[in-house]
């Protein structure tokens, strides 16, 4: 019955719900993943993709594969994308505007031709017999079954994946070894070269974020004695991302000084 | 459920990848479509599996897996070495041998 609702189409299994309920929303996310300005939005979208993947791997008998899914990719590679981003500076966030003229246009047709050649073919090709399913490839359970062909048919690619790992490792160590060419500058330098830049109003050091003690998070910037926001008391970082409040309705001559009634 | 529908899924899945890596200029962004094209073509792997009735697309799909995840450490400690230098992660500031 089983196998004749998955040959027929019949869109009444638990998988189909599943599947036509997850589908539409791993399209849309990744559909958004292209569309979202941010680099942090695109992450997190693609993370939402790879549990939905996780999902139907599990729903098509692929058990330990869904769960090393959602551990190796969403659990390692999306957490090493999300470190570099922030090493990185989320601040860069990704202009849209298009540097190669005409680039959108053409890519865009272009992937419509490609998705309409892969679906075209997708719906032309017949495997010529009925679909066999994993029962009988799973009797001994999933794992049990993936062990016995990773370490016997699939030996030797296994190894040689494995050294693509580990020299995968040593050259990411190595890219990412950084040898400073000027030593450090020490306080002492730095203390020197303020007092040398010619304007005293550095000498003493920034200015620290905050307003009297109205508010003193580091995103209000300290206000100048003609009244303006010195954007040097808070992070060049706040600043780049546009993470600065509005420090002007903290002024003195803002605060409501009457005395209010208390019980 | 006809299993071909998880194909149209990965095929549609593998298009949206390929226009990211095209369309988006952030590295690290372009680096993310590539792991949903892998992704993709995971998902084909296992359904034909399925359909086949035997595991060695799991096991492929494993492979690709390893092999994505050295591809991420190498590319990102690439960005990161560009990052230091240039202090940009757009693909289009890395052009120097056009000038």
């Amino acid at each position: 019955m089983i196998q004749l609702a998955i040959n027929t189409g019949v869109t009444q299994t638990p998988e189909a719900i599943l599947f036509w309920i997850l589908a539409p929303l791993a399209v849309a996310a990744a559909l958004g993943m292209l569309l979202v300005k941010k680099a942090v939005h695109s992450a997190l979208l693609l993370a939402f993709v790879m549990v939905t993947l996780a999902i139907f791997y599990i729903a098509q008998g692929a058990v330990f594969l869904g769960i090393v899914q959602v551990v190796v990719y969403t659990g390692a590679v999306m957490m090493l994308f999300l470190f570099i981003l922030m090493l990185v500076g989320v601040d860069s966030s990704d202009s849209l505007t298009e540097t190669i003229s005409g680039l959108r246009p053409i890519a865009i047709t272009a992937a419509f031709g490609f998705g309409g050649l892969m679906m075209s073919l997708l719906g032309r090709a017949t495997l010529g017999r009925e679909a066999i399913g994993l029962d009988a490839a799973n009797a001994n359970g999933n794992v049990a079954s993936l062990a016995q062909l990773l370490f016997s048919k699939y030996v030797w690619p296994f190894e040689i994946v494995s050294a693509l790992l580990i020299t995968a490792a040593l050259g990411a160590m190595v890219l990412a070894h950084h040898q400073r060419e000027i030593p450090r500058p020490t306080q002492r330098d730095l203390s020197i070269a303020r007092f040398r830049s010619g304007s005293l109003a550095t000498a003493a050091g920034l200015p620290g974020p905050g307003v009297f003690a109205r508010h003193n998070a580091v995103d209000v910037p300290a206000l100048l004695p003609d009244g303006s926001p010195a954007s040097a008391s808070i992070s060049e970082t706040l600043r780049a991302r546009g993470d600065m409040k509005d420090s002007s309705i903290y002024q003195l001559d803002q605060i409501n000084t009457a005395v209010e009634e208390e019980k | 459920m006809n299993s071909a529908n998880y194909l149209y899924l990965s095929a549609l899945l593998f298009t949206l990848g390929a226009v990211g890596v095209v369309v988006r200029r952030n590295a690290i962004v372009v680096f993310m479509c590539i792991e949903l094209m892998l992704n993709a073509a995971n998902l084909s792997f296992v359904t034909f599996s399925r359909i086949n009735g035997n595991l060695d697309g799991q096991v492929v799909a494993f492979f690709t897996m390893v092999v994505a995840a050295c591809e991420v450490v190498i590319g990102l400690a690439i960005i990161v070495t560009i990052y230091r230098s240039r202090r940009s992660a757009s693909v289009d500031d890395a052009s120097l041998l056009k000038r």
